[in-house]
Protein backbone atom coordinates (compact mmCIF):
# COMPACT_ATOMS: atom_id res chain seq x y z
CA UNK A 1 0.00 0.00 0.00
CA UNK A 2 1.69 3.57 -1.16
CA UNK A 3 2.29 5.77 1.40
CA UNK A 4 1.41 9.01 0.30
CA UNK A 5 -0.72 13.03 0.73
CA UNK A 6 -2.35 14.66 -1.73
CA UNK A 7 -1.90 18.21 -2.89
CA UNK A 8 -4.16 21.06 -1.87
CA UNK A 9 -6.21 23.05 -4.01
CA UNK A 10 -3.53 25.85 -3.09
CA UNK A 11 -0.62 23.32 -3.55
CA UNK A 12 -1.62 22.93 -7.28
CA UNK A 13 -2.54 26.46 -7.90
CA UNK A 14 1.52 26.62 -6.46
CA UNK A 15 2.52 24.11 -8.47
CA UNK A 16 0.92 25.74 -11.80
CA UNK A 17 2.15 29.00 -11.08
CA UNK A 18 5.74 27.90 -11.01
CA UNK A 19 4.66 27.21 -15.03
CA UNK A 20 3.84 30.09 -15.74
CA UNK A 21 6.48 32.28 -17.39
CA UNK A 22 7.20 35.88 -17.15
CA UNK A 23 5.53 38.43 -19.37
CA UNK A 24 2.84 35.49 -19.88
CA UNK A 25 -1.04 36.46 -21.09
CA UNK A 26 -2.83 34.08 -19.15
CA UNK A 27 -6.86 33.09 -18.61
CA UNK A 28 -7.40 31.93 -15.20
CA UNK A 29 -11.24 29.79 -15.70
CA UNK A 30 -13.92 30.17 -13.44
CA UNK A 31 -13.53 28.08 -9.99
CA UNK A 32 -10.39 26.60 -9.01
CA UNK A 33 -7.91 28.25 -11.23
CA UNK A 34 -8.82 31.27 -10.02
CA UNK A 35 -6.32 30.56 -6.78
CA UNK A 36 -3.80 30.20 -9.68
CA UNK A 37 -3.85 34.30 -9.17
CA UNK A 38 -2.70 34.24 -5.36
CA UNK A 39 0.44 32.19 -6.03
CA UNK A 40 1.65 33.79 -9.37
CA UNK A 41 5.37 34.77 -7.76
CA UNK A 42 6.50 38.27 -6.92
CA UNK A 43 9.29 39.04 -9.54
CA UNK A 44 7.62 37.97 -12.50
CA UNK A 45 4.47 40.13 -14.39
CA UNK A 46 1.70 37.96 -15.68
CA UNK A 47 -1.13 39.66 -17.49
CA UNK A 48 -4.79 38.21 -16.60
CA UNK A 49 -7.16 38.52 -19.43
CA UNK A 50 -11.22 38.33 -18.68
CA UNK A 51 -13.40 37.51 -21.41
CA UNK A 52 -15.38 39.93 -20.76
CA UNK A 53 -13.25 42.43 -22.36
CA UNK A 54 -10.24 43.63 -19.77
CA UNK A 55 -6.47 42.72 -19.95
CA UNK A 56 -4.56 43.18 -16.63
CA UNK A 57 -7.58 42.42 -14.19
CA UNK A 58 -5.84 43.24 -10.34
CA UNK A 59 -7.19 41.83 -7.55
CA UNK A 60 -10.21 41.99 -5.85
CA UNK A 61 -11.02 45.49 -4.63
CA UNK A 62 -10.99 46.79 -0.72
CA UNK A 63 -14.36 46.46 0.80
CA UNK A 64 -16.56 49.65 -0.19
CA UNK A 65 -14.68 50.04 -3.69
CA UNK A 66 -16.47 47.47 -5.40
CA UNK A 67 -17.73 48.25 -8.97
CA UNK A 68 -20.24 46.05 -10.30
CA UNK A 69 -18.89 47.74 -13.96
CA UNK A 70 -15.33 46.23 -13.14
CA UNK A 71 -16.13 42.39 -12.95
CA UNK A 72 -14.48 38.99 -13.74
CA UNK A 73 -15.68 36.25 -16.03
CA UNK A 74 -17.59 34.94 -13.03
CA UNK A 75 -19.16 38.52 -12.21
CA UNK A 76 -17.09 39.23 -9.38
CA UNK A 77 -15.74 42.57 -8.50
CA UNK A 78 -11.96 42.91 -9.51
CA UNK A 79 -9.60 45.92 -10.22
CA UNK A 80 -7.77 46.82 -12.89
CA UNK A 81 -3.66 47.43 -12.80
CA UNK A 82 -1.98 50.17 -14.52
CA UNK A 83 -1.39 49.88 -17.91
CA UNK A 84 -4.00 47.65 -18.16
CA UNK A 85 -7.01 47.88 -20.94
CA UNK A 86 -10.44 47.33 -21.88
CA UNK A 87 -12.14 46.39 -24.98
CA UNK A 88 -15.16 44.91 -26.49
CA UNK A 89 -16.16 41.40 -26.96
CA UNK A 90 -15.04 40.23 -30.44
CA UNK A 91 -11.77 41.91 -29.69
CA UNK A 92 -11.59 39.30 -26.58
CA UNK A 93 -12.27 36.54 -28.02
CA UNK A 94 -10.36 37.25 -30.62
CA UNK A 95 -7.77 37.60 -28.53
CA UNK A 96 -8.63 33.75 -26.94
CA UNK A 97 -9.96 32.29 -30.44
CA UNK A 98 -6.92 33.52 -32.29
CA UNK A 99 -4.13 32.37 -29.90
CA UNK A 100 -2.97 35.25 -28.65
CA UNK A 101 -3.36 34.13 -25.00
CA UNK A 102 -0.09 31.98 -24.07
CA UNK A 103 -1.95 29.59 -21.22
CA UNK A 104 -5.82 29.80 -20.11
CA UNK A 105 -6.21 27.02 -16.91
CA UNK A 106 -9.74 25.79 -16.82
CA UNK A 107 -11.94 23.50 -14.25
CA UNK A 108 -12.69 20.24 -15.94
CA UNK A 109 -15.32 17.15 -15.50
CA UNK A 110 -13.45 14.73 -17.42
CA UNK A 111 -10.56 14.88 -19.71
CA UNK A 112 -9.61 12.28 -22.25
CA UNK A 113 -5.54 10.81 -22.54
CA UNK A 114 -5.31 12.61 -25.88
CA UNK A 115 -7.05 15.79 -24.02
CA UNK A 116 -10.50 16.13 -25.25
CA UNK A 117 -11.99 18.28 -22.30
CA UNK A 118 -15.34 17.93 -21.01
CA UNK A 119 -15.86 21.06 -19.19
CA UNK A 120 -19.62 23.03 -19.59
CA UNK A 121 -22.02 20.29 -19.25
CA UNK A 122 -23.00 16.90 -17.36
CA UNK A 123 -25.53 16.22 -19.73
CA UNK A 124 -28.28 15.73 -17.51
CA UNK A 125 -31.51 16.05 -18.98
CA UNK A 126 -32.74 18.34 -16.60
CA UNK A 127 -29.88 20.79 -16.29
CA UNK A 128 -29.90 24.17 -17.85
CA UNK A 129 -27.10 24.30 -20.26
CA UNK A 130 -24.74 26.96 -20.20
CA UNK A 131 -21.27 27.59 -22.12
CA UNK A 132 -20.30 30.75 -21.70
CA UNK A 133 -16.35 30.89 -22.98
CA UNK A 134 -15.18 27.44 -22.03
CA UNK A 135 -14.90 26.27 -25.74
CA UNK A 136 -13.20 29.72 -27.42
CA UNK A 137 -10.83 29.04 -24.79
CA UNK A 138 -10.36 25.31 -25.03
CA UNK A 139 -9.24 26.04 -28.16
CA UNK A 140 -7.91 29.25 -28.87
CA UNK A 141 -5.34 29.69 -25.85
CA UNK A 142 -1.39 28.83 -26.80
CA UNK A 143 -1.52 26.16 -24.50
CA UNK A 144 -4.82 25.19 -22.43
CA UNK A 145 -4.07 23.64 -18.82
CA UNK A 146 -6.13 21.72 -16.39
CA UNK A 147 -6.48 21.84 -12.66
CA UNK A 148 -8.72 19.42 -10.89
CA UNK A 149 -9.18 16.51 -9.11
CA UNK A 150 -7.84 13.54 -10.24
CA UNK A 151 -10.33 11.29 -8.55
CA UNK A 152 -14.05 12.09 -8.11
CA UNK A 153 -15.41 11.54 -4.89
CA UNK A 154 -16.62 8.21 -5.34
CA UNK A 155 -13.03 7.32 -6.70
CA UNK A 156 -13.54 7.31 -10.28
CA UNK A 157 -10.21 8.78 -12.51
CA UNK A 158 -11.61 11.77 -14.11
CA UNK A 159 -8.85 11.35 -16.65
CA UNK A 160 -10.59 8.82 -18.98
CA UNK A 161 -9.52 7.14 -22.29
CA UNK A 162 -13.07 8.40 -23.84
CA UNK A 163 -14.61 11.34 -21.86
CA UNK A 164 -18.57 10.17 -21.49
CA UNK A 165 -19.49 14.08 -20.67
CA UNK A 166 -20.20 16.60 -23.63
CA UNK A 167 -17.33 17.54 -25.04
CA UNK A 168 -15.73 20.86 -24.51
CA UNK A 169 -13.29 20.89 -26.88
CA UNK A 170 -11.33 18.10 -28.99
CA UNK A 171 -7.76 17.36 -28.53
CA UNK A 172 -7.07 20.91 -26.75
CA UNK A 173 -5.45 20.10 -23.14
CA UNK A 174 -1.93 19.98 -22.99
CA UNK A 175 -1.06 19.63 -19.32
CA UNK A 176 -3.50 18.44 -16.54
CA UNK A 177 -2.81 19.27 -12.70
CA UNK A 178 -4.05 17.24 -10.22
CA UNK A 179 -3.67 16.79 -6.07
CA UNK A 180 -1.89 13.36 -7.23
CA UNK A 181 -0.17 14.05 -10.17
CA UNK A 182 1.16 16.25 -13.21
CA UNK A 183 0.20 14.71 -16.53
CA UNK A 184 1.17 15.82 -20.51
CA UNK A 185 -1.79 15.20 -22.37
CA UNK A 186 -0.30 13.81 -26.03
CA UNK A 187 -1.66 11.81 -29.29
CA UNK A 188 0.07 8.77 -27.86
CA UNK A 189 -1.59 9.36 -24.28
CA UNK A 190 -0.80 10.33 -20.89
CA UNK A 191 2.99 10.93 -19.87
CA UNK A 192 3.63 11.50 -16.15
CA UNK A 193 5.19 15.44 -15.33
CA UNK A 194 5.50 14.91 -11.61
CA UNK A 195 3.37 13.15 -8.93
CA UNK A 196 3.44 13.06 -4.89
CA UNK A 197 6.24 11.41 -3.00
CA UNK A 198 4.98 8.01 -2.13
CA UNK A 199 2.60 7.49 -4.95
CA UNK A 200 4.21 4.85 -7.10
CA UNK A 201 3.95 4.48 -10.70
CA UNK A 202 2.07 1.36 -10.91
CA UNK A 203 -0.39 2.51 -7.91
CA UNK A 204 -1.11 5.69 -10.16
CA UNK A 205 -1.72 4.00 -13.44
CA UNK A 206 -4.23 1.82 -11.14
CA UNK A 207 -6.11 4.85 -9.97
CA UNK A 208 -6.37 6.09 -13.52
CA UNK A 209 -6.72 3.13 -15.34
CA UNK A 210 -4.87 4.07 -17.92
CA UNK A 211 -1.10 3.45 -19.42
CA UNK A 212 1.05 6.57 -18.41
CA UNK A 213 4.31 7.00 -19.90
CA UNK A 214 7.01 7.88 -17.34
CA UNK A 215 8.47 11.38 -17.81
CA UNK A 216 11.87 11.54 -19.42
CA UNK A 217 14.26 12.24 -17.42
CA UNK A 218 15.58 16.40 -17.45
CA UNK A 219 19.16 15.24 -18.74
CA UNK A 220 21.74 17.71 -17.17
CA UNK A 221 24.99 18.18 -19.14
CA UNK B 1 -28.98 69.05 -38.39
CA UNK B 2 -28.44 65.92 -36.68
CA UNK B 3 -29.71 65.32 -33.43
CA UNK B 4 -29.82 62.03 -31.87
CA UNK B 5 -30.34 62.37 -29.02
CA UNK B 6 -33.91 61.15 -26.97
CA UNK B 7 -35.18 63.18 -24.21
CA UNK B 8 -37.43 59.75 -23.18
CA UNK B 9 -36.63 56.15 -23.06
CA UNK B 10 -39.92 55.95 -24.68
CA UNK B 11 -39.20 58.24 -27.52
CA UNK B 12 -36.00 56.33 -28.09
CA UNK B 13 -37.19 52.88 -28.44
CA UNK B 14 -40.32 53.98 -30.83
CA UNK B 15 -42.03 51.55 -32.67
CA UNK B 16 -40.96 47.89 -32.01
CA UNK B 17 -42.68 45.21 -33.73
CA UNK B 18 -43.82 41.82 -32.73
CA UNK B 19 -41.43 39.18 -33.51
CA UNK B 20 -38.37 41.56 -33.94
CA UNK B 21 -34.77 40.35 -32.86
CA UNK B 22 -33.50 42.67 -30.38
CA UNK B 23 -29.84 43.10 -29.07
CA UNK B 24 -29.69 43.52 -25.56
CA UNK B 25 -26.12 45.21 -24.46
CA UNK B 26 -24.22 43.61 -20.97
CA UNK B 27 -22.31 40.95 -19.39
CA UNK B 28 -23.77 39.90 -15.73
CA UNK B 29 -25.49 42.93 -14.66
CA UNK B 30 -22.19 45.56 -16.02
CA UNK B 31 -23.79 47.23 -19.50
CA UNK B 32 -27.47 45.81 -19.40
CA UNK B 33 -29.57 48.91 -20.26
CA UNK B 34 -32.20 48.67 -17.35
CA UNK B 35 -34.15 51.79 -18.49
CA UNK B 36 -34.21 50.59 -22.21
CA UNK B 37 -35.09 47.07 -21.54
CA UNK B 38 -37.93 48.77 -19.03
CA UNK B 39 -38.84 50.98 -22.11
CA UNK B 40 -39.30 48.00 -24.09
CA UNK B 41 -41.36 46.21 -20.89
CA UNK B 42 -43.75 49.83 -21.59
CA UNK B 43 -43.74 49.66 -25.20
CA UNK B 44 -45.29 45.91 -25.18
CA UNK B 45 -43.90 44.02 -28.61
CA UNK B 46 -44.37 40.49 -28.04
CA UNK B 47 -42.83 37.46 -29.49
CA UNK B 48 -39.54 38.96 -29.14
CA UNK B 49 -36.17 37.41 -30.45
CA UNK B 50 -33.72 38.47 -27.18
CA UNK B 51 -30.02 38.08 -27.83
CA UNK B 52 -27.48 38.55 -24.19
CA UNK B 53 -25.05 37.00 -23.52
CA UNK B 54 -26.98 36.01 -20.19
CA UNK B 55 -30.56 35.43 -19.24
CA UNK B 56 -31.26 38.26 -16.36
CA UNK B 57 -30.86 38.44 -13.04
CA UNK B 58 -33.08 38.50 -9.88
CA UNK B 59 -36.70 40.27 -10.76
CA UNK B 60 -35.08 43.38 -12.77
CA UNK B 61 -34.02 43.89 -16.68
CA UNK B 62 -34.23 41.66 -18.98
CA UNK B 63 -35.60 38.98 -16.36
CA UNK B 64 -38.62 41.34 -16.12
CA UNK B 65 -38.87 41.43 -20.09
CA UNK B 66 -38.85 37.58 -19.89
CA UNK B 67 -41.40 36.98 -16.91
CA UNK B 68 -43.41 39.37 -18.56
CA UNK B 69 -43.52 37.08 -21.32
CA UNK B 70 -42.54 39.02 -24.25
CA UNK B 71 -39.70 36.50 -25.78
CA UNK B 72 -40.13 34.02 -27.51
CA UNK B 73 -36.55 33.19 -27.86
CA UNK B 74 -33.30 33.65 -26.11
CA UNK B 75 -30.20 33.65 -27.87
CA UNK B 76 -27.15 33.38 -25.52
CA UNK B 77 -23.95 31.40 -23.93
CA UNK B 78 -24.53 31.70 -20.36
CA UNK B 79 -28.45 31.36 -18.91
CA UNK B 80 -28.28 29.84 -15.79
CA UNK B 81 -27.11 32.18 -13.28
CA UNK B 82 -26.86 31.76 -9.49
CA UNK B 83 -30.22 34.59 -9.93
CA UNK B 84 -31.49 33.48 -13.28
CA UNK B 85 -34.52 31.82 -11.46
CA UNK B 86 -37.06 34.04 -14.15
CA UNK B 87 -35.72 32.20 -16.99
CA UNK B 88 -34.67 28.63 -15.27
CA UNK B 89 -38.43 28.57 -14.81
CA UNK B 90 -39.58 29.39 -18.23
CA UNK B 91 -37.31 27.22 -19.57
CA UNK B 92 -37.59 23.97 -17.73
CA UNK B 93 -41.78 24.74 -19.26
CA UNK B 94 -40.74 25.38 -22.21
CA UNK B 95 -42.15 28.68 -22.62
CA UNK B 96 -38.85 30.16 -24.36
CA UNK B 97 -36.88 28.79 -26.77
CA UNK B 98 -33.22 28.52 -25.73
CA UNK B 99 -30.05 28.69 -28.42
CA UNK B 100 -27.58 28.08 -26.84
CA UNK B 101 -23.57 29.20 -28.56
CA UNK B 102 -20.11 29.62 -27.30
CA UNK B 103 -20.05 32.98 -26.11
CA UNK B 104 -16.95 34.27 -29.03
CA UNK B 105 -19.07 32.63 -31.72
CA UNK B 106 -22.20 34.36 -30.33
CA UNK B 107 -20.41 37.73 -30.09
CA UNK B 108 -18.93 37.06 -33.85
CA UNK B 109 -22.31 35.88 -35.38
CA UNK B 110 -23.49 39.54 -34.06
CA UNK B 111 -19.84 41.44 -35.39
CA UNK B 112 -20.51 39.59 -38.44
CA UNK B 113 -23.91 41.00 -39.24
CA UNK B 114 -22.80 44.43 -38.65
CA UNK B 115 -19.80 43.82 -40.96
CA UNK B 116 -21.86 42.42 -43.74
CA UNK B 117 -19.83 38.78 -43.36
CA UNK B 118 -22.36 36.01 -44.76
CA UNK B 119 -21.10 33.59 -42.90
CA UNK B 120 -17.63 32.46 -41.49
CA UNK B 121 -15.66 29.28 -40.03
CA UNK B 122 -14.70 28.88 -36.18
CA UNK B 123 -13.20 26.44 -34.82
CA UNK B 124 -14.75 27.17 -31.47
CA UNK B 125 -17.43 24.27 -30.55
CA UNK B 126 -16.18 21.75 -33.89
CA UNK B 127 -16.32 18.35 -32.45
CA UNK B 128 -18.98 19.30 -29.70
CA UNK B 129 -22.80 19.62 -29.11
CA UNK B 130 -22.67 22.74 -30.12
CA UNK B 131 -21.80 22.08 -33.74
CA UNK B 132 -25.45 21.15 -34.06
CA UNK B 133 -27.81 23.87 -34.26
CA UNK B 134 -30.89 24.12 -31.74
CA UNK B 135 -33.13 21.09 -33.71
CA UNK B 136 -30.05 19.19 -33.18
CA UNK B 137 -29.38 18.94 -37.09
CA UNK B 138 -25.28 19.08 -37.71
CA UNK B 139 -23.95 22.65 -38.88
CA UNK B 140 -21.58 23.02 -41.79
CA UNK B 141 -17.81 21.87 -40.86
CA UNK B 142 -14.37 22.25 -43.03
CA UNK B 143 -11.08 20.94 -42.34
CA UNK B 144 -8.66 24.05 -42.97
CA UNK B 145 -5.31 22.93 -43.07
CA UNK B 146 -5.81 20.21 -41.11
CA UNK B 147 -8.02 22.12 -38.72
CA UNK B 148 -11.80 21.85 -38.00
CA UNK B 149 -14.45 24.86 -38.00
CA UNK B 150 -17.89 25.27 -37.73
CA UNK B 151 -20.16 27.16 -40.27
CA UNK B 152 -21.81 30.27 -38.11
CA UNK B 153 -24.24 32.66 -39.42
CA UNK B 154 -24.38 36.54 -38.53
CA UNK B 155 -27.20 37.78 -36.40
CA UNK B 156 -28.96 40.57 -37.32
CA UNK B 157 -30.97 42.63 -34.94
CA UNK B 158 -33.89 44.78 -35.41
CA UNK B 159 -33.11 46.62 -32.57
CA UNK B 160 -29.94 46.96 -29.95
CA UNK B 161 -30.51 48.28 -26.70
CA UNK B 162 -27.10 49.39 -25.06
CA UNK B 163 -25.66 50.76 -22.01
CA UNK B 164 -22.48 53.59 -22.72
CA UNK B 165 -21.20 56.26 -20.88
CA UNK B 166 -21.11 59.50 -22.72
CA UNK B 167 -22.81 60.78 -25.63
CA UNK B 168 -22.84 63.76 -27.80
CA UNK B 169 -25.65 64.93 -30.63
CA UNK B 170 -24.50 62.89 -33.42
CA UNK B 171 -23.99 59.44 -31.52
CA UNK B 172 -20.52 58.80 -30.58
CA UNK B 173 -20.46 56.85 -27.43
CA UNK B 174 -17.63 55.88 -24.87
CA UNK B 175 -18.42 53.01 -22.60
CA UNK B 176 -17.70 52.43 -18.74
CA UNK B 177 -14.65 49.90 -17.98
CA UNK B 178 -16.01 46.44 -19.00
CA UNK B 179 -19.61 47.64 -19.25
CA UNK B 180 -18.64 48.23 -22.82
CA UNK B 181 -18.56 44.27 -23.64
CA UNK B 182 -21.42 43.57 -26.42
CA UNK B 183 -21.99 47.53 -26.82
CA UNK B 184 -19.60 48.47 -29.91
CA UNK B 185 -20.64 44.92 -31.63
CA UNK B 186 -24.50 44.72 -31.19
CA UNK B 187 -24.68 48.87 -32.15
CA UNK B 188 -23.40 48.07 -35.16
CA UNK B 189 -25.65 44.72 -36.04
CA UNK B 190 -28.74 46.61 -35.73
CA UNK B 191 -31.25 48.40 -37.64
CA UNK B 192 -31.61 50.43 -35.19
CA UNK B 193 -29.41 51.42 -32.05
CA UNK B 194 -30.35 52.79 -28.89
CA UNK B 195 -27.90 54.08 -26.02
CA UNK B 196 -28.46 55.05 -22.58
CA UNK B 197 -26.11 57.74 -21.38
CA UNK B 198 -25.02 58.90 -18.47
CA UNK B 199 -23.97 62.53 -19.79
CA UNK B 200 -24.83 64.04 -23.07
CA UNK B 201 -21.37 66.27 -24.44
CA UNK B 202 -21.21 68.91 -27.02
CA UNK B 203 -19.68 67.47 -30.26
CA UNK B 204 -16.13 67.82 -30.08
CA UNK B 205 -15.89 66.96 -26.25
CA UNK B 206 -15.14 63.44 -26.56
CA UNK B 207 -11.51 63.00 -28.04
CA UNK B 208 -11.78 61.83 -31.22
CA UNK B 209 -9.26 59.63 -30.45
CA UNK B 210 -11.51 57.95 -27.76
CA UNK B 211 -14.09 57.22 -29.38
CA UNK B 212 -15.47 53.71 -29.40
CA UNK B 213 -18.72 53.66 -31.25
CA UNK B 214 -18.71 56.65 -33.84
CA UNK B 215 -22.11 57.49 -34.32
CA UNK B 216 -23.02 56.01 -37.86
CA UNK B 217 -24.36 53.03 -35.64
CA UNK B 218 -26.42 54.90 -33.14
CA UNK B 219 -29.67 55.85 -33.93
CA UNK B 220 -30.55 57.65 -30.62
CA UNK B 221 -28.89 58.80 -27.38
CA UNK B 222 -31.11 59.36 -24.24
CA UNK B 223 -29.32 60.40 -20.96
CA UNK B 224 -30.31 58.60 -17.58
CA UNK B 225 -29.41 59.25 -13.88
CA UNK B 226 -25.70 56.96 -13.29
CA UNK B 227 -26.53 54.68 -10.61
CA UNK B 228 -23.49 51.85 -9.57
CA UNK B 229 -24.18 48.72 -11.34
CA UNK B 230 -25.52 46.28 -8.59
CA UNK B 231 -23.87 42.96 -8.23
CA UNK B 232 -25.57 39.72 -10.30
CA UNK B 233 -25.16 35.89 -11.42
CA UNK B 234 -22.04 35.63 -9.46
CA UNK B 235 -20.89 32.23 -9.99
CA UNK B 236 -19.27 30.43 -6.92
CA UNK B 237 -15.78 30.15 -6.73
CA UNK B 238 -15.20 32.88 -8.87
CA UNK B 239 -13.50 35.69 -6.37
CA UNK B 240 -10.19 36.70 -7.08
CA UNK B 241 -7.81 36.03 -3.85
CA UNK B 242 -9.64 34.98 -0.61
CA UNK B 243 -12.74 33.12 -1.88
CA UNK B 244 -16.20 35.17 -0.78
CA UNK B 245 -18.66 32.39 0.10
CA UNK B 246 -20.93 34.89 2.11
CA UNK B 247 -22.16 36.47 -1.21
CA UNK B 248 -23.28 33.20 -2.71
CA UNK B 249 -25.27 32.45 0.13
CA UNK B 250 -27.02 35.54 -0.22
CA UNK B 251 -28.21 34.26 -3.40
CA UNK B 252 -28.79 31.05 -2.22
CA UNK B 253 -27.40 28.35 -4.86
CA UNK B 254 -24.65 28.06 -7.08
CA UNK B 255 -23.61 27.25 -10.23
CA UNK B 256 -21.90 24.55 -10.88
CA UNK B 257 -17.91 24.57 -10.59
CA UNK B 258 -16.30 22.05 -13.03
CA UNK B 259 -13.49 21.74 -10.86
CA UNK B 260 -16.14 20.57 -8.12
CA UNK B 261 -17.75 17.52 -10.30
CA UNK B 262 -19.05 14.63 -9.35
Amino acid sequence: MSDYIKRSREDVARRIASDIFDGAYVNLGIGQPTLVANYLPADIEVILHSENGILGMGPKPEPGCEDYDLINAGKAPVTLLAGGAYFHHSDSFAMMRGGHLDICVLGAFQVSATGDLANWSTGESDAIPAVGGAMDLAVGAQQTWVMMDLLTKKGQSKIVSSCSYPLTGVACVKRVYTDLATFSCTPAGLVLIDKVPGLSHAMLEQLVGLAIVKATPVVHR
Amino acid sequence: MINKISDTVAEAIGDVQDGSTVLIGGFGTAGIPDELIDGLIAQGARELTIVNNNAGNGYVGLARLLQNRQARKLICSFPRQADSWVFDELYRSKKLELELLPQGNLSERIRAAGAGIGAFYTPTGYGTDLANDALGHAKETRVINGRGYVLEYPIHGDLALIKAELGDRWGNLTYRKAARNFGPVMAMAAKRTVATVHQVVALGEIDPEHIITPGIHVSKVVKIIYSPTQSGGVVTGSFPNDLLPQVNAVNGRSVTDPGEAA
